[in-house]
């Protein structure tokens, strides 16, 4: 037991987390080998040279913090000084202690430095504080760790687990380090554990015991333990494990991520597991995965650091113009005629001109310090971490079903909300609710609609607190009543699951220990209970029945109809092909369970040749076909163990033929029962509950037991299945061939207890299977029949797409002996393998799905989350480009895109889908001259708009064609789009969709582009997702958002934020981001002013005293005056002003334009403010100074009221800034100018001589009853800050701002309020109702994406009248429709434009003929103000509007006034020979552009069929 | 049990948290523009007014003496001659009378009291008549002679403190009756009580001994006013209001006050005056140049005349913003009626 602990506990403190890496560097340099070896503590030390090899292991004491008691203050400053800024300010209060230069009392001089300086260190050591405490928590935590001296588990704390230990757990016990698991209670070796601390997925995961532990019969003895592990060394890949294990014997055995329990895991549903621990402490891999916040530097920091950058050479400027004016005053003197006040050097000589100019320099650097803000970047800071306080306390970004809130995980990038110009979002998960429901199916080319699962889904979607009741449960489900019945226990069950379905996200380790939480993955009440379809259902107890008729007489199974018979195994498929886990919930699974003698999946060839030949049949359990479970399995263990044992047929049959027999009389009552009320044993197995990896996955298993076929039961080898008539049938699984993306499938090979066949069940995306199928001849009618199968199921899974669902093919081979031993063979080597063992199992997987037999197809459906199409369509009004990246086919992605919004009916959607990088070009070059086009005809729109430029910008005149682009492009094309030559031409045309949609797109290709949205737009972006595919594309973005939703953490982890919904985003944008934009823009402009306008004063005085560096202000308040007396106004607003309240912000999303388009802070401000800064100094300093021109007054009687004076400036000049008043706003004013009074009385009374070389004794008391004092104090702020204010008033009247507009209007009465932004919604939902092609065009679409679709479907447009009676058909004749459908017509561009007109006309027949054009000109401006405005006008006349009023709310309608100058006729003119021009040249492109998409698609469609090897690479590679 | 163990994370619904506090919008209206824009303007021009008003009754009149007292100035300027005393005299005519107390200042142009090196040359604990070493003192170079004995006081400030001797003598009627001068009372009270101190010791003479005067001085610092022992030393009046120093190159610092006693109970009458100056203070050196001036005082200062203008014009200005402003608003309603038609 010694020899880890003495090197742990030597062990030097380990360096904080964020230095992992570099510690890990030279501990590698340190040590040659790569691999760590570990043995049992508990065997007898090692020799002392292994000993000393050892100390480096880390022990499992956590220690996060940085410092300790004696390293913090080096270490912290040397921290400190990494910034630039403590550099400079620490080497201008060090230049004091030069005499020569020395301005202040050096001590003084040094105190805002330790101020400032000792605040962070403050900040850091509470922080660092809590870390502590929260890893003393964890140390001591506890845990069983096996003693050699007690011979038992005894209770340690965590700290004290070495490695080489052996620690037991128990259920629901939090892992304390990584431990190599090497027993379990559970039969089969298994462990379940909750990685929810890890990657916050909270479905349960297996690990297995090491395969030769599993054998072991007794149970596992820590002392009999001598094995060598062999490992990797620590790293941080989470799904990584590799080493092996060297027994004694010296055979090797190999280790993998399963046998891994990791720290931080939860045990679950497992009663006992004992492991050896293999990493401890910082070795971990949840410890190395986990780095702290990061570190991003926000677009507007970027800004101010530029203009911190101007002001240091402004700085330099004015010292040197300080310089250079004292060279030129000391010459003026000459060499001999020294004044008396020029004081000589200490030596008694007098400076040289050049001297003291040099010296004068350094002098007025430390006199002008304050000009680079010292307390600049720990304001900011501070109002950051305020911001995301406050961002953190919004109950709107509260989600209450997951009790989750919104985090920030960067602390410095929250005005980057503000500026967002491009979203990437994914889909599933983000848009959609990744919770996928069982909607429809297709079997052997029969589709079932599954109407009355639509409906009752339709209900889910009603508000929660109604569904309890299941009102309208009667209406759907009266006819058929076996249904009802067991769907009311459902309903019960899902009302329970609500409550309890919770998820964790992340939280503290440690509080985790007491949380016993039961909630599952993955099992909403909407996966849980599926209403099957009538016909489905009849023939699923038609076939099972079929079966059993067929087991009891011994016929082979072919003898079923093919139909059934795909019914059947595609039942059988949905229940085994996954990785689904069977649960009862709050019980681990127990040893009390009898094992079965059939450990694993055939391990050798020998295996399987002793397991195959003898026809092991079931013919002869056929009596126990209705037996129940526990019948079922015994027979079947019975059977398996005496197969495994080979003795000789004869006994085994009739052993069996015995056993089965008596379990049938015994069961006879019940098994009779079963068949006929399902819902006995329904309400039992309601317990059982399915965790999956995938939400689709669980989906279809539910799906699969509505049909009575349910899952009971999984083990690593063998999957029960309960089928009606048919009792349970176990399938012994050889083999899993687990999802991969590349693949897109995944497999299961079973052997089919009816048959015993080998059965390869393949599940996939139906882009794959149905190019892996068996080819059948068109030439015997099966094959005919099979082919007719295959485009019939292809035809429905259009469909599919179109309703938005995600399809899942599903396919059958039967292998034969043969081939299974021949690629058994292949396989086994390919598992053994350690080296590329992944690559050789994904060949290995290859060659066995293929030449699959179609079962048929599902259709799931992801729900939209609730508020997408708002949230979608508010972010848009906000001048958000808003780009959807999803791997999600095609025509799914688009019709997902128009659910939520994305796409608007009344879009013209440029499709691109291109086969090869010429013609992606051609389609790229075509679009954009197209689209150029009519870019260049636009612009005569954009001149009318221009006209009104000088009013309300409120709705700023987007050209109308244009914000009607929509781009969709594939994976593939997406690629060639993004190769260096082809992405200009790509974002070029991409920059002019209102949006764009990339379908089938890898996470490489997601982040790729985003990196050229940022990089070459120079945009700022925002990607949003909730999966590991989107982390690239998140950690790319200048703003990463992660959805904490269903698929697991990774992408929060690399957010920096994470909201638990995509509607949230709205909120978090529109008005957080903002604020803190705003807010912050307004402080750090608000800054600069305050230093340069206090800086400047200094200077003006320079003139005044030879430029010899003295100031009129006393040191004290010159060096305080930042920090004390004017940044808590400052900071107050920087946390608390809001310039527009939210509701408004929300209401009028155009609002956020002005945070991208950088108006709040734009390059010319800065030198705006600094123009006015130096205005407001003149004002404060020649005041002063002409009123006590040539008297009495002493330097500091008169700086003391020029402090005075710039500080009433400073806050009066914050106050005009200040949009809204709280009594903190007040009270932080208040307290200001009371502090810095205070402050001046008390330190001019305090003593005559502690402060030298100043003396301002008495001077505040003096002043304070002068009344000049009083005079100069009023009249300077008030002269200094008239023009500002007088420049707010005038801008705010004549050329308002349309955060200035949106805050008039947010004062107006609330019913005008409410009256006027009705009027404006309702107006833009008007528009596209107005328009009679808005619901054709989606069936068109629709209807034609079952072509293969491409550029353009640009023809004539349908009737609209037939579109619509068609849409309302049932599904099947609809259906058949489909299938005659060629090209679909899609009305847009001019046509549509007329059409518009058209309407608007007629809405608006009393209007007056100015107005109507201008309707014209504006149509497709949304939310157009004319009409709504002029009705108010009047009404606001009649309510009495003051006077006031007219000049505050004239800009909103001012811009209608405008545009009336604008003759009409030629408006009208000019817009109508823009739409024919566009018109025309449309037509021309098009022309073109269709023979190309004819190519291609004949292209396409010679090319599938005949070269299906090639399609699939390339779609492999894709996708 | 759950509820316990992990209370809700939603956030507070308190006014802070949720960024919803009663708060105060202004808005800026044409009411409110206008009426500050209106309020200021009325205010400031009547302040103006009074102040104008009021800086108009301040008397005053100044006599620039260095131009007059031309071979005195010469003289100074060879600073061998420091010994070597010289005066002159400046007449004037007073052609109203001074009323009230009339205040004798001397003015200095060019002199840059406020360069930084000279102030902070003084040693604030020295003048307290603590026993210090000025070594240690910001008043480098003048701190000790070569042979170590200290300076007192000390420092730049001290060493140019202005020494020459102004007497104002009243010609009345071929006769001349000197105006009586107070030399004390004109500093301010804490300065002189607390900020300067004379070191305790039986007389001042013995109380500097071991120190000397500063180079520039012609006599030591405790015999700047022999006959008054409590304006003798460091709290001599003029000592004290030299060392406070000024803000800008030219200023002016009081001198004297006039006594009203006797004939001048009321102020100066109207009539002939000379300043009979001992001259030893050299400005020519640095183009200075150097005033006498007597001037009444008022509630508001002294007879400069800015602040009334500045507030008048400031008046003014904001009155006539606020006219432009309605006749802005009025052609924006004009423009808007039109367009309600």
């Amino acid at each position: 037991m010694s020899q880890g602990s003495g090197g742990a506990e030597g062990a030097p403190p380990m360096p904080p987390v964020g230095k992992e890496r570099q510690r890990k560097r030279r501990r590698r340099r340190r040590k040659e080998s790569k691999t760590r070896l570990v043995r049992s503590n508990l065997l007898p030390p090692e020799a002392e040279a292994e000993k000393s090899k050892r100390t480096v292991l880390a022990s499992n004491r956590l220690k996060t913090t940085k410092y300790t008691a004696l390293s913090f203050l080096p270490k912290n400053l040397f921290e400190q000084f990494h910034r630039l800024a403590n550099v400079y300010f620490v080497f201008i209060a060090l230049l004091n202690f030069v005499p020569a230069v020395n301005a202040f009392q050096p001590e003084l001089a040094l105190a805002p430095v330790l101020f400032i300086l000792a605040v962070t260190a403050i900040k850091d050591l509470w922080e660092d504080y809590s870390r502590y405490r929260s890893d003393k928590e964890i140390n001591h935590m506890e845990c069983l760790v096996y003693s050699r001296n007690e011979k038992k588990y005894i209770s340690r704390y965590w700290k004290e687990v070495k490695v080489g230990d052996f620690v037991q757990l128990r259920c629901n016990e939090i892992i304390p380090a990584d431990i190599l698991l090497l027993s379990s209670s559970d039969p089969d070796g298994l462990c379940h554990i909750e990685t929810a601390n890890l990657d916050g997925e909270t479905n349960l995961k297996q690990r297995q015991v090491v395969r030769r532990f599993l054998e072991l019969d007794s149970e596992f003895d820590p002392l009999k333990f001598t094995s060598v592990i062999e490992c990797e060394k620590p790293n941080n890949d989470l799904s990584r494990f590799r080493g092996y294990m060297i027994h004694k014997n010296g055979k090797k055995e190999g280790l993998f991520k399963e046998n891994l329990l990791l720290r931080g895991c939860t045990i679950r549903n497992t009663e006992e597991v004992a492991g050896i621990v293999i990493y401890a402490g910082h070795e971990t891999k949840a410890l190395l995965n986990n780095n702290g916040p990061r570190y991003k530097r926000s677009k507007l920091e970027r800004q101010m650091n530029a203009d911190v950058l101007w002001c240091v050479l402004i700085l330099l400027i004015m010292c040197l113009f300080s310089a250079i004016g004292h060279g030129l005053w000391v010459w003026q003197y000459g060499e001999k005629k020294k004044p008396i006040f020029d004081v000589p050097g200490p030596d008694g000589k007098y400076l040289s001109p050049v001297l003291a100019s040099v010296y004068l320099f350094l002098t007025v650097i430390i006199v002008f310090q304050v000009m680079i803000p010292i307390s600049l970047y720990v304001s900011i800071e501070i109002v950051k971490i305020c911001q995301v306080y406050f961002i953190h306390q919004d109950k709107d970004l509260y989600d209450e079903e997951t009790d989750s809130q919104l985090q920030c995980r960067a602390l410095n990038i929250t005005e980057d909300l503000g500026q967002v110009q491009f979203i990437f979002s994914d889909k599933t998960g983000t848009l959609t609710e990744n919770k996928m429901v069982f909607r429809r199916c297709t079997v052997s080319g029969i589709e079932y609609s599954h109407d009355a699962n639509a409906r009752r889904l339709a209900m889910y979607q009603e508000p929660d607190s109604e569904e309890e009741e299941a009102a309208p449960k009667g209406g759907t489900l009266s006819q058929r009543d076996s249904i009802c019945s067991h769907q009311s226990i459902k309903v019960v069950h899902r009302s329970q699951s609500t409550k309890t379905h919770r998820r964790t996200g992340s939280r503290a380790e440690a509080k985790r220990a007491s949380i016993l939480s039961k909630h599952t993955a993955f099992s909403s009440p909407m996966e849980k209970d599926i209403t099957p379809d009538p016909n489905l259902l009849e023939k699923v107890n038609e076939c099972a029945k079929h079966l059993e008729i067929m087991r009891s007489h011994e016929q082979p199974l072919s003898h079923l109809s093919p139909e059934l018979c795909d019914i059947f195994d595609f039942f059988i498929a949905l229940t085994i092909c996954n990785t689904v886990v069977v649960t009862a919930p709050n019980q681990p699974r127990q040893k009390v369970r009898d094992r079965f003698e059939l450990k694993s999946p055939v391990k050798t060839i020998e295996d399987f040749i002793r397991r195959f030949t003898p026809s092991r049949l079931t013919s002869g359990s056929n009596s126990s076909s209705s037996s129940s479970l526990a019948t079922s399995k015994s027979v079947h263990r019975f059977g398996l163990s005496v197969l495994s044992s080979t003795s000789t047929e004869s006994t085994l049959l009739k052993l069996e033929e015995k056993l089965s027999y008596s379990a049938q009389m015994n069961n006879n009552g019940y098994g009779s029962q079963q068949g006929r009320s399902p819902v006995g044993s329904r309400a039992e197995e309601g317990e059982l509950r399915y965790e999956a990896e995938s939400p689709d996955e669980a989906a279809l298993v539910y799906a699969a037991r509505a049909y009575n076929c349910s899952l009971v039961g999984r083990l690593s080898d063998q999957v029960s299945v309960e089928l009606p008539h048919l009792g349970t049938l176990n399938f012994e699984v050889l083999h899993t061939l687990s999802f991969d993306s590349i693949r897109k499938r995944m497999s299961v090979v079973v052997r089919h207890p009816l048959t015993d066949e080998i059965n390869v069940y393949t599940k996939g995306a139906d882009s794959v299977i149905m190019d892996l199928l068996l080819p059948c001849s068109s030439d015997d009618p099966q094959g005919k029949h099979q082919k007719k199968i295959q485009s019939k199921t292809q035809n429905y899974l259009n469909l599919y797409a179109v309703d938005g669902l995600r399809t899942l093919c599903i396919a059958k081979r039967v292998l034969s002996k043969e081939e299974y031993a021949c690629w058994l063979k292949s396989h086994l080597e390919a598992e053994s393998s350690i080296e590329n063992r992944e690559e050789l199992l994904f060949q290995s997987a290859l060659r066995v799905e293929k030449n699959l037999h179609l079962l048929g197809a599902t259709g799931i459906e992801d729900r939209l989350q609730d508020g997408v199409p708002e949230t979608i369509a508010n972010l848009r009004k906000a001048g958000l480009q808003i780009w959807v990246l999803t791997g999600d086919k095609q025509e799914t992605a688009v019709n997902i895109a128009y659910a939520c919004k994305l796409l608007d009916h009344d879009e013209e959607i440029i499709t691109l889908n291109a086969e090869s990088p010429e013609t992606c070009a051609i389609l790229l070059e075509q679009c954009l001259q197209c689209v150029e086009s009519k870019f260049s005809n636009n612009t005569i729109d954009e001149a009318t708009g221009n006209m009104t430029v000088g009013f309300t910008p409120l709705y700023p005149p987007s050209s109308p064609v244009l914000s009607s682009l929509g781009l969709v492009i594939d994976g593939r094309t997406l690629a060639y789009a993004l190769e260096p030559t082809l992405e200009d031409k790509f974002l070029a045309l991409a920059k002019r969709c209102r949006s764009v949609l990339c379908c089938r797109s890898t996470p490489l290709q997601k982040s790729m582009v985003v990196k050229l949205v940022r990089d070459k737009l120079k945009a700022m972006t925002l990607a949003i997702g909730d999966g590991a595919n989107d982390v690239s594309m998140i950690q790319v973005a200048d703003v990463g958002v992660g959805i904490s939703g269903q698929e697991g953490m990774q992408a929060v982890m690399a957010s920096d934020f994470a909201i638990p919904r995509f509607r949230h985003l709205e909120k978090l944008l529109l008005v957080h981001g903002h604020w803190c934009y705003s807010r912050l823009a307004n402080m750090v402009l608000y800054f600069f002013y305050k230093n340069a306008m206090f800086v400047a004063l200094l200077f003006w005085y320079q003139f005044y005293c030879g430029f010899s560096g003295s100031s009129m202000v006393d040191q004290w308040y010159l060096i305080f005056f930042n920090l004390l007396f004017s940044s808590l106004p400052q900071l107050i607003t920087g946390v608390l002003d809001k310039d527009v309240p939210a509701d408004m912000l929300i209401a009028v999303p155009q609002l956020y334009k002005s945070g991208q388009n950088m108006e709040e802070y734009q390059p010319h401000m800065f030198w705006m403010n600094m123009i006015d800064a130096m205005y407001q100094s003149l004002v404060c300093f020649f005041i002063p100074y002409f009123t006590y021109y040539d008297s009495a007054v002493d330097i500091f009687s008169w700086g003391t009221p020029i402090t005075t004076v710039a500080l009433f400036t400073i806050i009066l000049h914050l106050a005009i800034e200040t949009k809204t008043w709280t009594f903190l706003h007040w009270s932080s004013c208040i307290f200001s100018i009371l502090l810095f009074f205070f402050v001046a009385l008390v330190y001019n009374a305090s003593c005559p001589i502690c402060h030298p070389p100043s003396n301002p004794y008495w001077t505040m008391q003096r002043l304070m009853g002068d009344p000049m004092f009083y005079f100069t104090c009023i009249i300077s702020p008030v002269v200094a800050l008239l023009p500002r204010f007088l420049y707010r008033t005038l801008q705010g009247t004549l050329f308002p701002t349309q955060l200035q507009l949106g805050r008039q209007l947010s004062k107006l009465p609330p019913e005008i309020r409410t009256q006027l932004l009705t009027k404006l919604n309702v107006k833009r939902e008007i528009t596209p109702q107005t328009q009679p092609f808005a619901d054709s065009f989606s069936l068109n679409f629709g209807l034609n994406a079952s072509g293969f679709y491409t550029a353009y479907n640009q023809s004539s447009p349908l009737p609209a009248s037939h579109q619509r009676s068609e849409s309302a058909f049932p599904e099947p004749e609809r259906a058949e429709h489909t299938t005659d459908q060629t090209v679909a017509a899609s009305p847009q561009g001019a046509l549509l434009y007329g059409e518009n007109k058209d309407s608007s006309a007629a809405s608006s027949p009393g209007r007056s003929v100015g107005f109507h054009e201008m309707t014209h000109s504006t149509f497709e401006v949304e939310a157009l103000p004319v009409e709504t405005a002029f009705p108010w006008s009047s009404a606001a006349h009649q309510a009495d509007f003051s006077l006031l009023k007219w000049i505050t709310s004239t800009p909103l309608f001012s811009r209608s006034g405008a545009v009336l100058q604008v003759p009409p006729s030629s408006l009208q003119n000019e817009s109508q020979d823009s739409m024919s021009v566009l018109g025309s040249s449309l037509q021309v492109d098009f022309k073109g552009l269709k023979e190309q998409s004819a190519n291609n698609f004949q292209d396409k469609t010679k090319g599938i069929p005949a070269d299906n090897c090639k399609s699939d690479n390339s779609e492999t590679t894709f996708l | 049990q759950e509820a316990q163990t992990r209370p809700s994370r939603c956030p507070d619904n308190s006014a802070f948290k949720q960024q919803k506090l009663p708060a105060w919008k202004p808005q800026l209206s044409l009411a409110s523009v206008l009426s500050i824009f209106f309020v200021i303007g009325a205010a400031c021009l009547a302040v103006g007014i009074c102040l104008i008003v009021s800086a108009n009754s301040v008397r005053e009149i100044e006599i620039n003496y260095s131009d007059t007292c031309s071979d005195c100035s010469t003289l100074r300027e060879n600073s061998s001659n420091w010994n070597k005393e010289c005066y002159c005299s400046a007449d004037f005519i007073l052609k109203e009378d001074m009323l009230g107390d009339v205040f004798m200042y001397y003015g200095l142009q060019n002199f840059y009291q406020n360069h930084r090196r000279y102030v902070i040359s003084r040693s604030d604990v020295q003048l307290l008549g603590r026993d210090v070493n000025v070594e240690n003192s910001y008043c480098t170079p003048f701190t000790t002679y070569e042979n170590g004995t200290p300076m007192a006081p000390c420092g730049a400030i001290a060493n140019s403190i202005f020494n020459d001797t102004i007497d104002l003598f009243y010609n009345v009627n071929s006769s001349v009756i000197q105006v009586p001068l107070l030399k004390t009372g004109n500093s301010w009270w804490t300065d002189k009580n607390v900020k300067f101190r004379n070191p305790v010791a039986q007389n001042l003479s013995s109380a500097f001994a071991g120190t000397a005067r500063p180079p520039y001085w012609q006599k030591p610092v405790y015999m700047l006013d022999e006959e008054d022992e409590r304006n003798n030393g460091y709290i001599n009046d003029e000592l004290i209001i030299w060392m406070r120093v000024s803000a800008f190159s030219t200023f002016r610092n009081l001198y004297r006050r006039v006594s009203r006693t006797g004939q001048f109970a009321d102020g100066l009458p109207a009539g002939n005056y000379t300043f009979y100056i001992s001259y030893n203070f050299p400005v020519s050196k640095f183009k200075g140049k150097k005033y006498v001036i007597l001037s009444t005082v008022v509630w508001s200062g002294g007879s400069n005349p800015f602040l009334g203008i500045a507030y008048t014009v400031c008046g003014t200005a904001a009155t006539l913003t606020g006219f432009v402003i309605t006749a802005i608003h009025l052609k924006l309603r004009k423009e808007k009626t039109y367009f309600q038609k």
